[in-house]
């Protein structure tokens, strides 16, 4: 069986780790000029619960180890996230986030599987990331290895039919060791989901689907915890959880304007950001 | 089907489809690691041989192309290798997007098959049809593409496909063609085009079902004293660059065949390697810019002008080409 999560976390260290993660995804797309901060600020405790939580299993110095859990960042977009923590996990060194979205650098611009460590699928044209995950998932059984499968799902994400192919075939093949999270930030491209389509109610939706559904306080390392620790000990059917967060977590002026999703900030606006980050007080 | 009577070539009573059911199951019985993806048409792609035999390596992903490629891409990181088999119509159209990112931009090592490729599924018509997927596949610069003329080329092209390490595209058709090469002694390399008759007024270079067609045509000009060179273009990417400038240099004149539609198929690739090394007159046979209907294959072919007699036509206006361009340089 696969290793239950560890009870205990280590919150000041993951709060400090969380303040140096949203800098990272700070400094590199300011350095870029573009990329999405805001959609990968709001993820930052949920990817850290994961690889910094006692959740997944992985080796960063044998990244293709067999028996790793995996982890796909199905929300391509939030690229700077997903490399700035495969960096602190010691994939690879930091300094390479400094070459995000550069020419001849594998720090690309959204993740391509193979360029970086750690990189378990391509993505960035949304709605790929949960086959992929079932995939392996059948690929484990074949293997006869047990490891668990961690896709990380955007809200606007979930409008496209892929998702839903997989999400009735995750549940056909009583994918138990499929756990999907859903960063739910309430916001996508052009505005406010409930303004552009018709998302909710997706708790039931995910359930009609045949999947364990819980809910969850994204940006609480504990919520995020509890609720990873009931998806594992679910086995006969994929679990999801739809973790509530707000879209720029940690910078007032971001959180409060939607149009920063596709955009980075300027010098400027980067430092105040900063002051915010360094002084964090939620 | 008279493909292959001028020619002289032996019927071959199974559709390729059929042989692709059987070369699949040989590949799956000879490496554990090949596994088996469909998108519900398993009876009629013919990949279903390897759920009868092997059902734990057979996944029906029901009729959702788009996951059944992420899937088998998920599995082919677990270090299988999958066969992601479909109509090519409904793969390429449906699945693009997965198949040009969890596979062809991750450069993992899947194959994707394309069944009922061309025209000549005949009467289920346009919607099931697949004429454009050699440009697609096109668009997929880390794909091989592979394309059998015959049985005995549709058993080595499976084996290849399987063996090489990386993305591979395989179009099958729903028709049975005539045996090109004795069964078990197809030289098949990827990347190496097969001469397949031999002639020096022209080449006509063909793939798939066009390549009994083409040998039909040489057999109707050699009546007429036109000795015409056949290659059998089995691997569209990476396209055998030497043999098509041979073609050019020691024939002077070519005409490419497929069943596909012209714009952005086989010959326009063709036609852009012969202007780079050694330009001559050349003529296409290929579908023009237009949908077919339903119907019977041998009337869609007359129709849409990819018959012997078709390639022949080209084969003369071309060698005629040749011959005044020739006697304008004498003069």
């Amino acid at each position: 069986m696969s290793q239950s999560v560890s009870t205990s976390l280590d919150l000041p260290v993951l709060r400090d780790m969380a303040r140096e993660v949203r800098l990272d995804i700070l400094d590199a797309t300011t350095r870029a000029g573009s990329g999405h901060p805001s959609s990968s600020w709001s993820a930052v405790e949920i990817v850290l619960t994961l690889f910094f939580g006692g959740v997944l299993r992985y080796r960063s110095k044998d990244p293709d180890w067999p028996e790793r859990d995996r982890f796909i960042m199905s929300k391509g977009h939030a690229a700077p996230l997903l490399y700035a923590v495969l960096a602190h996990a010691g994939y690879f060194d930091r300094s390479e986030l400094n070459r995000l979205r550069e020419v001849d650098s594998p720090v690309q611009g959204h993740p391509i599987q193979g360029m970086m460590p750690g990189v378990e699928a391509t993505t960035g044209s949304l709605g790929q990331g949960l086959s992929v995950g079932l995939g392996h998932i059948l690929g484990g059984r074949l293997n006869d290895l047990d490891y668990r499968v961690y896709v990380l799902l955007g809200d606007g994400e979930c409008e496209a039919g892929q998702v839903w192919e997989a999400a009735m075939a995750a549940a056909h093949f009583k994918a138990g060791n499929l756990i999907a999270i859903l960063d739910y930030n309430k916001y996508q491209e052009t505005g406010p989901i409930s303004r552009e389509m018709a998302l909710e109610p997706l708790v039931e939706k995910w359930r009609s689907f045949g999947w364990h559904v819980t809910e969850a306080d994204g940006h609480d390392f504990a919520s995020l915890l509890t609720r990873l620790s009931e998806a594992q000990a679910v086995s006969d059917q994929p679990s999801i959880i739809i973790a509530h967060t707000v879209k720029g977590k940690g910078v007032s002026f971001v959180e409060k304007d939607f149009t920063f999703h596709g955009r980075a900030l300027n010098p400027q606006q980067a430092a105040l950001a900063r002051e915010e980050i360094d002084h964090v007080t939620w | 089907m008279s493909l292959g009577n001028e020619a002289g070539l032996k019927a071959y009573k199974a559709p390729l489809r059929n042989v692709f059911g059987e070369a699949l199951l040989a590949v799956a019985t000879d490496n554990p690691r090949v596994v088996v993806l469909d998108g519900d048409l398993g009876n009629s792609t013919k990949a279903e041989t390897v759920r009868n035999t092997f059902p734990e390596r057979f996944f029906n992903l029901g009729i959702a192309e788009s996951n059944l490629v992420g899937v088998g891409a998920g599995l082919a990181a677990c270090g299988f290798i999958p066969w992601i088999t479909s109509f090519s119509s409904f793969l390429l159209c449906n699945a693009y997007d997965q198949i040009r990112l969890a596979i062809a931009m991750s450069n993992i090592n899947a194959k994707v098959l394309g069944s009922h490729g061309g025209i000549t599924l005949g009467k289920d018509g346009p919607t099931q049809m697949g004429i454009e997927d050699f440009a697609l596949v096109g668009g997929l610069p880390t794909f091989v593409m592979l394309v059998p003329s015959d049985p005995a080329s549709m058993h080595a092209a499976v084996r290849a496909a399987t063996e090489y390490i990386g993305p591979v595209w395989l179009r099958s058709s729903r028709v049975s063609l005539p045996e090109i090469y004795p069964m078990n002694a197809c030289p098949f390399e990827i990347g190496k085009a097969n001469t397949v008759r031999q002639g020096d007024d022209l080449t006509i270079i063909a793939c798939g079902i066009m390549v009994a067609a083409a040998l039909d045509a040489a057999a109707l000009l050699a009546r007429e004293g036109i000795g015409a060179r056949v290659v059998d273009m089995h691997t569209l990417r990476p396209m055998d660059i030497d043999a098509i400038a041979a073609a050019a240099r020691e024939t002077g004149a070519i005409v490419t065949a497929e069943e596909h539609l012209l714009t952005g198929g086989m010959g326009s690739n063709i036609a852009r390697i012969v202007a780079m090394h050694h330009p001559v007159p050349m003529r296409f046979v290929g579908l023009a810019d237009t949908y077919t209907d339903s119907g019977d294959p041998d009337d869609l072919l007359r129709k849409y002008g990819l018959t012997a007699a078709d390639i022949a036509q080209a084969a003369r206006e071309a060698y005629a080409t040749k011959r005044r361009l020739d006697n304008g340089r004498a003069g």
